[in-house]
């Protein structure tokens, strides 16, 4: 990728010094000139109201894939801690990295984050490329794209993966399309081919009812989001450490198209991310009445879940929408699923069915949920669910 | 306000399967619909143009018969509808799309707000949108539940894991939708018969300036080099029986599992 300035067009505005993340802009003869520190992040090109910064594209074919080495997980932080499935990313990283003789980095973007470099190093990562500015404090697409963009051109990663959170998806697209790099959504799998040394990364489709493997042949780096709770860390172990690498940004908060007003915490159900549970409960219609959530509360209460719902109780009003799981609602993987009153329909299935071990309480001996629990129980949920608490807290009563 | 909501015509993913022969994907006797989110965007936009005037163009990339999923759009109050379509954007990967969209989103030319639905249906990788974006240089705000309208500036209430976070962007800019952002219109006989008189301009690549290499397959940096049917867990066990004895046998197991 390689960027010039059209000197005839440039008006010497300078609307592209402020938004050059890495302060690669001068003046000079009042027309713009990019020093040595561009990156051709782009970040000016979009600032530039004349069209005068032209970000120019290789073809197919065109990327010299040798000069590209090394495996990078974009890092997620959330309220200054580092999101689990970053050491999820870290951890299967260090698998893939393996097998390409490689090593691994891990970018951390944010404010005050200096910590986290630890944290990073501590879960595997042998490099850690710390970002840190107040503009970087939350994500923005904008500050976080221009910055990623310029540390993969400067860095050259054969290898770039991102938590498929909202986050992650928000900025993986941006920055795929900005670098014109293959880029594939939501992988379950990811392995290294023997041959090509491919990356190939395997992901469902059409609702879950189809596996694809997708390989980026011609650019690089390859990209790709991966679900949370697929990969699994490493151990965290202390006595680890991380090069560190500070990388010295510039960035104006006048340039940035986005402001934040307001966060406000999901108060609507229990404070459990379901992305991020161990446990979830769900319920479905099979529950009859809305009141009947309260069942599946106090199960998922019993044994520390979150509570999840199917697609027809949040259309019917039941329980706020936060709750869906399936294909319009979340995509979870926890380690347990239990599906009371739910028929399983594939919308439902293809946001849970990766669950580590599924069980299923349903009247209808043929739903479909069935086919995808290790523990399938046909029966009145009123009467199973009770037994099943009564089960447990008995079970605690004796070995306490 | 002019508004331009992307849309696609997709599989209804409930019926695809994997033919387990081929390992490739049925697609024969498969209903064809609108992307469901894509209808929540489609609503989004003529709700904001009932309210604040202006006109809601959709637009969509895909072969001729797609032309009806933008029919449907004109019956919920959309008031042009283009459909992109040439043999060389097939096999067109999200960046190849995205680009595709981008140029006769440049054709149409006088915009202020893009809407899309957060991802389609049967791909599911929400990567569309941000595409479009980058190749329009304009601002995305993902994952919407909530728009607001403020001279020109548009706040935007986001939809993430667990928190809502309200963004304020200035027009223009590409908005994506969650399906919790309103409930679709269902159009009555008499809007889709008026839809039905209504022109679908179809434009091929020359029309829209698109660069062959861009498009396609050419353009796709990314390619399925394989598909296959999910495994599916059949060594479940299933429980029948007295509620206590079956609910004590699974708790029991999960417990000598270390799952609970």
């Amino acid at each position: 990728m390689a960027i010039y300035i059209d000197k005839p067009k440039c008006i010497g505005c300078k609307m592209c010094i402020p938004a050059c993340p890495y302060g690669a802009i001068d003046m000079v003869d009042d027309k713009a000139e990019f020093n040595e520190n561009c990156t051709s992040c782009g970040a000016c090109a979009y600032a530039c109201p004349t069209g005068a910064i032209v970000l120019e594209m290789a073809g197919k074919g065109e990327v010299d894939t040798s000069e590209y080495e090394g495996l990078w997980v974009v890092g997620e932080i959330n309220d200054g801690r580092m999101a689990m499935v970053t050491a999820e990313l870290i951890g299967e990283g260090r698998r893939l990295a393996e097998k390409r003789d490689t090593d691994v980095s891990c970018v951390l973007m944010g404010h005050e984050i200096g910590h986290l470099a630890d944290r990073a190093a501590g879960y595997g990562a042998d490099r850690v490329f710390l970002v840190d500015h107040p503009a970087l404090k939350r994500y923005r697409t904008q500050p976080f794209t221009d910055v990623l963009t310029g540390l993969i051109n400067r860095n050259k990663p054969e290898i770039v993966l991102i938590g498929a959170t909202s986050m992650g998806r928000d900025l993986a697209s941006r920055v795929a399309a900005r670098i014109k790099a293959g880029l594939t959504a939501d992988c379950t799998e990811l392995s290294i081919n023997d041959e090509t040394g491919l990356l190939e990364q395997t992901r469902p489709a059409f609702g879950g009812n189809v596996m694809a493997t997708i390989l980026c042949e011609f650019t690089r780096p390859q990209m790709a989001t991966v679900r949370p709770k697929v990969m699994k860390p490493l151990e965290f172990d202390d006595s680890r450490e991380a090069e560190v690498i500070e990388v010295p940004v510039e960035i104006n908060e006048k340039s940035i198209a986005t402001k934040i007003l307001e966060v406000v915490k999901d108060e609507s159900g229990s404070d459990v991310n379901l992305t991020e549970a161990d446990i979830i409960v769900s319920g479905g219609r099979g529950l009859g009445d809305p009141k009947h959530f309260a069942l599946i509360e106090e199960l998922a209460d019993t044994i520390g879940g979150a509570v999840g719902a199917s697609r027809a109780t949040v259309d019917a009003g039941w329980i706020p929408a936060t709750h869906q799981v399936g294909q319009t609602g979340k995509t979870v993987h926890p380690k347990l699923y239990i599906a009371c009153g739910i028929s399983g329909a594939v919308q439902h299935l293809a946001g849970m069915s990766s669950s580590d071990v599924i069980v299923a309480i349903n009247k209808d001996p043929d739903a479909p949920i069935f086919n995808v629990a290790h523990y399938g129980i046909v029966g009145d949920l009123f009467e199973v669910v009770p037994a099943m608490i009564e089960a447990i807290k008995q079970r605690r009563g004796d070995t306490a | 306000m002019n508004i331009i909501v992307c849309i696609k015509q997709v599989p209804d993913t409930s019926e695809v399967s994997i033919d387990p022969e081929t390992n490739t994907i049925v697609r024969e006797g498969v209903p064809a619909i609108i992307n469901p989110f894509d209808e929540n965007a489609i609503e989004q936009a003529v709700q904001m143009v009932e309210e604040h005037g202006g006109k809601v163009t959709v637009l969509s990339m895909g072969p001729p018969q797609a032309e009806a999923a933008l029919r449907e759009a004109l019956a919920m109050g959309a008031d042009e509808a283009i459909l992109v379509s040439d043999r060389c954007f097939a096999a067109s990967d999200t960046l190849a799309t995205s680009y595709v969209l981008s140029t006769a989103i440049r054709e149409i030319g006088d915009y202020d707000l893009i809407f899309c639905g957060k991802q389609a249906f049967d791909g599911d990788t929400a990567q569309v949108p941000p595409g479009i974006a980058e190749h329009l240089g304009i601002p995305q705000v993902t994952f919407a539940i909530g728009i607001e309208v403020d001279g020109r500036k548009v706040r935007v209430r986001r939809l993430l894991e667990d928190e809502f976070e309200t963004v304020e962007v200035k027009m223009p800019a590409l908005i994506s939708v969650v399906k919790q952002i309103n409930e679709p219109r269902r159009p009555g006989i008499k809007a889709k018969l008026a839809a039905k008189k209504k022109e679908v301009k179809v434009w091929d690549a020359s029309c829209i300036d698109a660069d062959a290499c861009l498009c396609g397959f050419d353009g796709s940096p990314t390619r399925v080099v394989r598909t296959f049917a999910p495994s599916r867990n059949t060594e479940g066990k299933k429980y029948e029986g007295e509620p206590k004895e079956v609910a004590t046998a699974v708790v029991e197991a999960l417990i000598a599992e270390k799952i609970i």
